[in-house]
């Protein structure tokens, strides 16, 4: 937690990790995964609270036996949030975990007192 | 006497019983935890030894609290459609929690969530605002479980009068005292395993009965309950809830918003992330709480469908006009029916585990309530850092009997509240005040102290005054005080407005600062909360 005060002029070691091309591919890498499905799943949500509210007749067009598009449409949001989970979990094994383990046991390597307290 | 009551006195003994096992092996749990609590890495975050799986199932057990178990059951049995809408925010939530906070959460912090906000900010004004605001959440949250206990014993027991509501209430906040004084964190998870463990179980067995009855035709089953709640296909569909008037509507929207926000500000389940050792374990705890959480009302939508069709609306109003015992009374139903061995024992069963429920969820709010009063503001403001490990964990334990008192006292006085509204609250205020800094914290370098103390204060003052100005307090027969009328707010829950508040005054407080963000702090909270590098 408390790290020694740094002077202003010399960047910190983490400084220079963090302006590093291999971190900066890795903030790219997250960043441009979580920040647009963010945004996506928060409107399909907000989509459907919207019609839940506002579109009683669209929501009530039964579909087979006695499931209705309400009922459909809820399901689905339980559908994609587990689809999501699992989507995220794959690409942060393949794409986010590798990167970031090798810039973590470089950067121990470099220095040991970076390895935690 | 309603039925439930009649039955309640012949199964009491029963359900006593089971809950007093599950009180005697959690409280064994507690004391062995307690004998392994060696530091202060131990009391708060269980020496960061579980793995995701277990961390999982606690998780759950923390999130699936009695008003989502015996409330959302209930509102689908009275409300039909509109009771499900609830579980899917509350479900949906999760993905806020996986995409962008557990894992650097973990990541950065240690064992708060102050951790985090005041990580590249001034200590000392960052983690006061962030302790107040965790606090104040923590006891919306509690103030619901524990007001939901005392009524709740009442209708499972049989026992009538304001005695029984508010010994319950007192012997509940004593145990959940005990529970974290003693066992800390390992204790607090490992309660909070037991009682997810017992609710799927039982949740899972009343689906299977439920499903059995219409041949695991769900169409057949939501044919009858329709039929049975004697409003036709319009229980299948939006509106029986909300749909009445534009401002319900906008209420509604305002709950969802609350709801899909709240989650990842919530600061009981922020601190479990701490209890795994990696954030990769974080990771894997919040994919196995979405399968569990969301198994989970998937199986309430059978039980609330199932209890509509076979119970019926009426007995159930009659039993609770908020269908809170819609769940037990199907158990006795599915069991045999009133008056019958089966009956009186499934129902004993399913009450003893709203019970448990009740009691874990209490315990882990009050955990992480004394450990940000132990941890932020005795240790870090009060003490500026300077309190020995030793000194702090002895306060949080000092804090945890001063929450659990204040709780109590709190929930004799609060006991006509609307529970779930208190519940809508708390993630509320959650969404407005935690969540914008956090987010703000982790992703935007320019963020500096002004920043996160403006949009913590704003989110809290704005949602808890608008709350204060709505009809939850005054102005309807249901309000606080019934006899008064001073709300100008029309919505009941602040969310639509005091979200956006929170995020505008981060963004104002940041730009109108003298003081600039600490460019090498936050070079190392983004290395660090993205590779874990130097993480506790």
């Amino acid at each position: 937690m408390d790290s020694p005060p740094t002077a202003d002029s010399t960047p910190t070691e983490v400084q220079l990790i963090e302006e590093s091309a291999e971190f900066a591919a890795l903030r790219k890498t997250f960043r441009g995964f979580v920040f647009p499905v963010t945004a996506g799943f928060l409107l399909w949500y907000l989509l459907y609270v919207l019609l839940s509210s506002y579109a009683p007749a669209f929501m009530g067009i039964k579909l087979f036996g006695h499931i209705n598009m309400a009922l459909l449409l809820g399901l689905l949001q339980f559908a994609s949030t587990f689809a999501i989970a699992a989507w995220y979990a794959r690409f942060a094994d393949r794409r986010l975990d590798p990167p970031a383990t090798a810039i973590r046991e470089r950067a121990i390597v470099i220095n040991p007192r970076g390895a935690g307290e | 006497m309603n039925i439930l009551a009649t039955a309640a006195t012949e199964h009491r003994g029963l359900t006593i019983t089971l809950f007093g096992i599950f009180v005697l092996a959690t409280l064994g749990i507690t004391i062995w935890a307690g004998s392994q609590t060696k530091d202060a890495a131990d009391f708060y975050a269980g020496g960061r030894g579980f793995t995701g799986f277990q961390n999982g199932l606690a998780i759950s057990g923390d999130y699936m609290s009695a008003a989502s178990f015996l409330g959302i059951a209930g509102a689908i049995a009275l409300f039909g459609y509109d009771g499900f809408l609830y579980s899917i925010g509350f479900l949906v939530a999760w993905l806020v929690a996986l995409l962008l906070v557990a894992e650097p959460l973990r990541n950065s912090g240690r064992y708060t969530m102050a951790d985090v906000l005041a990580f590249r900010m001034r200590q000392r004004p960052v983690r006061t605002a962030a302790g107040i605001s965790t606090i104040v959440v923590s006891i919306f949250y509690l103030l619901a479980q524990m007001v939901g206990a005392g009524s709740l014993v009442a209708l499972l027991l049989g026992v009538s009068g304001e005695g029984a509501k508010r010994w319950t209430i007192v012997a509940v906040g004593a145990l959940m005292v005990i529970y974290v004084a003693i066992g800390g964190m390992k204790g607090t998870t490992w309660v909070q395993i037991v009682k997810a463990v017992l609710l799927i179980a039982g949740t899972a067995l009343m689906t299977v009965l439920v499903l059995a009855k219409y041949n695991f035709n769900v169409s057949a089953l939501l044919g009858a309950a329709a039929d049975a709640s004697g409003k036709g296909t319009a229980f299948l569909e939006p509106g029986l809830k909300y749909g009445a008037t534009e401002t319900s509507k906008l209420d509604f929207l305002s709950l969802g918003l609350a709801l899909v926000l709240g989650t990842a500000g919530l600061p009981h389940i922020l601190v479990r992330f701490y209890t795994v050792p990696t954030a990769k374990a974080a990771r894997k705890s919040v994919l196995w709480a979405i399968g569990i959480i969301g198994g989970f009302y998937l199986m309430t939508l059978a039980l609330g469908f199932g209890a509509a069709a076979l119970v019926g609306p009426k007995t159930i109003k009659a039993s609770n006009p908020a269908g809170n015992t819609a769940a037990p009374l199907l158990a006795e139903y599915l069991g045999g029916g009133a008056g019958t061995t089966g009956g009186a024992i499934l129902l004993a069963v399913i009450s003893a585990v709203a019970f448990a429920t009740i009691l874990a969820v209490v315990a882990g709010l009050t955990l992480a309530s004394s450990a940000s009063f132990a941890h932020d503001l005795y240790a870090n403001v009060i003490r500026r850092g300077k309190a020995s490990e030793k000194e702090e964990v002895r306060s949080a334990k000092l804090a945890a009997i001063g929450i659990g008192a204040v709780a109590i006292v709190l929930s004799l006085f609060a006991e006509k509240l609307n529970t779930a509204a208190l519940v809508a609250l708390a993630f509320a205020v959650a969404a407005s005040a935690n969540l914008p800094t956090l987010l703000y914290s982790l992703f935007w370098k320019r963020f500096n102290t002004a920043g996160a103390v403006s949009s913590v204060y704003a989110g809290l003052i704005s949602s808890v005054t608008l709350v204060f100005f709505s009809t939850v307090v005054s102005g309807t027969e249901k309000s606080l005080f019934p006899h008064a009328d001073f709300h100008w707010f029309p919505l009941e829950n602040p969310g639509l407005v005091s979200i956006p508040i929170g995020f505008l005054a981060g963004w104002l407080g940041t730009l109108l600062a003298k003081d600039k963000a600490d460019p090498a702090k936050a070079a190392e909270l983004e290395v660090r909360s993205l590779t874990g590098l130097g993480a506790h």
